[in-house]
């Protein structure tokens, strides 16, 4: 691997190496330029993944942690925001898709134009996308080939066309992927096998899953799921050309008086400042912290933040929304082995407006729990908390229980943002992320709606005893959707078409923050292949010398 | 994403160096005095009690409070001290003959543990003793893999399929 001086003026610096970010990376680099990439989490190898679900679940060993980086929430503008953990993102090499679960399908013909189908939805700033489907289609291709996704073609009726079938066949079905199956089928409904971000067979010199079933919030010690980290990140680095600088947090992105990005600024393992110069700069730091470093990127000529004259940075954040509906079975499912979804419906995908509301879902059988989740979460509510009986649940619910978990539209509300709080700083005394967020009422009817339908599933399937969780408990986000939203107006949107700032030519953002709508959430498929198709577009230009 | 625990978790952060300590070999008690364990052990045996399998005590759920409050929950050291000393206050109020919560009767102490159920600090020795019961033995507590084991997960690298009944059957 490369290393350069911070004097040196690389072609492209990447700030941010996960889902967008390492693709980023590996396109540029594979096409000859030279890439610094400065990522704030630790570069992590499989030797350094465990089982360990207290440090991971709990003590936050791959994640933000919200002691050092916490971030305020609030309802409503009139509110002042408290301080609580409200988001959660992968912070190592490889970002939110070493730990993530790798539910990997791409969205739907109609989720770019919905706006002109479905109408407009009061109160929400609901618009189709500056792109089709077609457009992303090769993009979505090119993800699957060269991450490796498994998944069967054709088998989500509702699917639109593809160039090409998956690389690697579906994982084998599960238990509840059986009776979720079953269900389904009772309702005329049509499931297909989940497409993962995980080996089902060996892939370009990666193993085959070995079903361990410690996916969710956990690193791969086998090198099997799909993060970037194992897959497109080595690439970048054979390149000979990619430097992956891990442990450097970026404060600020470096401008000049033409309104061009010179670099970028940021606190080494040392906290001591950095200056690292390039040609051009990549945004990947994802649906919040590209807004906190555009924010935290003011200057004379960009007075409201970078990339920002429209006002509209840090609007339109789309929450992490579903509905979890659990069931308890006669036999065991021991669903804790492999993978946690195996089957999928698209069926309730579509918005009709017969409904009365805006929203659609899709739904999936799972089991995500791990033992202390499960001991803390995952009884029925009317379950005994602690004691013989407890005990005795605990013991019987964990390998006869699995849920459905639905995803679910997420409005795009002006007012729901992100912008820096006024008062709380983080541990490297920068002002933190303030999230202000409510849903918006048809997102609420979207999920009671949804929840119901998981119970009709449930009960199809057989379940002897069926719970589900409050849905105005909207937890902790997720999937950080939003904030820089892609646009032909450049009063109305943050970045163009290809990902590139309206107000900026040499300023690149491509993450979560790029989605104009929500779609059914599980974004990583539409966000790496964004990455691809904006790294593609800006190389173009780099190769022409716009840049 | 609706997890409670992750968002309402009553721990504090840890550092690296905290993970680190708490994940050495068990030791004798490192931040517990033998007779506040005994006490507060005496109560974590009623909210996972030991019956026809292992409970609390088996897995040594003492040892991993005693790790959090030496280590990543060391700001939680007060809460204990006074839920301690509240328990001792309602042992005497309910059971005025009783000299220690280790020597109450599995009756009583649940009889306790019900009137002090409210309080946080109760909920957090719950959430402790679960998470001690559950989490890898890393943490001092699920010794011999005794939380595991209640559970039926069987702890491996590799599994084949069919993994449950219903896959099994539908072969
Ligand atoms: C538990 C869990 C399960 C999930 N499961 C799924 C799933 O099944 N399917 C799905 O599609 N999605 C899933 N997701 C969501 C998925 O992880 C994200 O959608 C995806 O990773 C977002 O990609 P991104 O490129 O926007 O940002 P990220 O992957 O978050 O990458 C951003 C990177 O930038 C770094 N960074 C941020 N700020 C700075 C800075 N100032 N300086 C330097 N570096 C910085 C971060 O540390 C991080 O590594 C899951 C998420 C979680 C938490």
């Amino acid at each position: 691997m490369p290393r350069y001086r911070p004097s040196d003026t690389v072609d492209f610096l990447v700030i941010g190496s996960g889902a967008a970010g390492g693709v980023v990376a590996k396109e540029l680099s594979t096409a000859g330029f030279s890439v610094v990439v400065l990522e704030q989490g630790a570069w992590l190898k499989e030797k350094d993944f465990s089982h360990n679900e207290f440090a991971v679940s709990y003590q936050h060993a791959l994640t933000n942690n919200p002691k050092l980086q916490p971030n305020t929430f609030r309802a409503s503008a009139s509110e002042t925001a408290k301080v609580e953990q409200r988001y959660t993102y992968g912070r190592t090499v490889g970002g939110g898709t070493v730990h993530f679960t790798a539910n990997y399908w791409r969205f739907h013909p109609n989720d770019f134009r919905e706006r002109s189908i479905f109408g407009d939805v009061p109160g929400s700033s609901f618009t189709d996308w500056p792109i089709t489907y077609d457009e992303l289609e090769p993009y979505y291709t090119k993800a699957e080939q060269d991450l490796g996704i498994s998944g069967l073609a054709g088998a989500n009726p509702f699917e639109g066309p593809r160039s090409k079938p998956y690389p690697l066949p579906p994982l084998p079905v599960k238990s509840s992927g059986v009776l979720f199956e079953r269900a389904a089928k009772k309702l005329g409904l049509h499931p297909f096998p989940s497409p993962m971000a995980i080996l089902s067979q060996p892939y370009r010199g990666r193993g085959a899953c070995t079903h361990c079933g410690w996916c969710e919030y956990f690193g791969c010690e086998m090198r099997v799921k799909s993060s970037t980290l194992a897959s497109v990140i080595p690439m970048a680095e054979k390149t000979g050309k990619c430097e992956i600088r891990p442990g450097c947090y970026v404060r600020r992105i470096q401008t000049n008086n033409a309104g061009r990005v010179t670099g970028a600024v940021y606190f080494d393992s040392q906290r001591r400042e950095v200056l690292q110069r390039a040609r051009a700069v990549f945004l990947c730091a994802n649906g919040i912290e590209s807004t906190k470093l555009l924010l935290l990127s003011a200057s004379n000529r960009f007075p409201n933040g970078l990339a920002n004259s429209s006002g509209m940075a840090g609007k339109n954040f789309m929450w992490d929304l579903g509905a979890f509906v659990s069931g308890l079975f006669d036999h065991p499912l021991n669903e804790y082995k492999s993978v946690q979804v195996s089957r999928v419906i698209h069926d309730y995908y579509a918005a009709d407006p017969k409904r009365g509301f805006y929203g659609g879902a899709g739904i999936d059988a799972r089991f995500n729990w791990y033992p202390i989740s499960f001991g803390l979460d995952a009884l029925p509510p009317d379950a005994p908390k602690w004691g013989a009986d407890y005990k005795k649940l605990l013991g019987h619910y964990f390998n006869h229980t699995f849920s459905t978990l639905s995803h679910t539209t997420s409005l795009p509300v002006e007012s729901n943002r992100v912008d820096l709080d006024p008062t709380t700083k983080d541990a490297w005394g920068l002002p933190v992320p303030r999230l202000t967020y409510q849903l918006h009422p048809d997102d609420r009817k979207t999920l009671l709606w949804a929840q119901q339908r998981q119970i009709e599933i449930m009960q199809a399937a057989g379940a002897t005893k069926i719970w589900s969780y409050p849905i105005d408990d909207i937890g902790v986000s997720a999937h950080l959707m939003g904030t820089l939203r892609m646009g032909n107006d450049p009063a109305r949107s943050v970045v163009n078409r290809f990902n590139r700032a309206h107000d900026v030519p040499n300023l690149f953002i491509v993450d979560g923050s790029s989605l104009v709508t929500s779609a059914r959430q599980q974004p990583t498929a539409t966000i790496q292949a964004l990455a691809y198709r904006a790294a593609e577009a800006a190389a173009a230009r780099a190769t022409k010398g716009e840049m | 994403m609706t997890r409670r625990s992750l968002l309402l978790s009553p721990l504090s952060a840890a550092t690296i160096h905290d993970i680190a300590a708490a994940q050495q070999n068990r030791t004798p008690l490192r931040y517990l005095t033998p007779a506040a364990a005994s006490e507060l052990e005496a109560l974590t045996t009623q909210i996972i009690p030991s019956d026809t399998t292992p409970g609390a005590k088996e897995a040594g759920c003492i040892h991993f409070i005693d790790r959090a409050l030496e280590t990543f929950d060391r700001d939680k050291r007060q809460l204990y001290t006074e839920g301690l000393a509240a328990a001792q206050a309602k042992r005497a109020e309910l059971f005025p003959q009783s000299t220690s919560l280790a020597a109450l009767a599995p009756a009583q102490t649940i009889a306790l543990l019900k009137a002090v159920e409210s309080t946080d600090f109760f909920q957090l020795l719950r959430a402790h003793t679960i998470m001690g019961f559950l989490a890898s033995p890393d943490w001092g507590g699920n010794q011999l893999l005794t939380g595991w084991a209640h559970v039926g997960l069987e702890h491996r690298m590799s599994f084949q399929p069919p993994f449950g009944f219903y896959d099994k059957e539908a072969r």
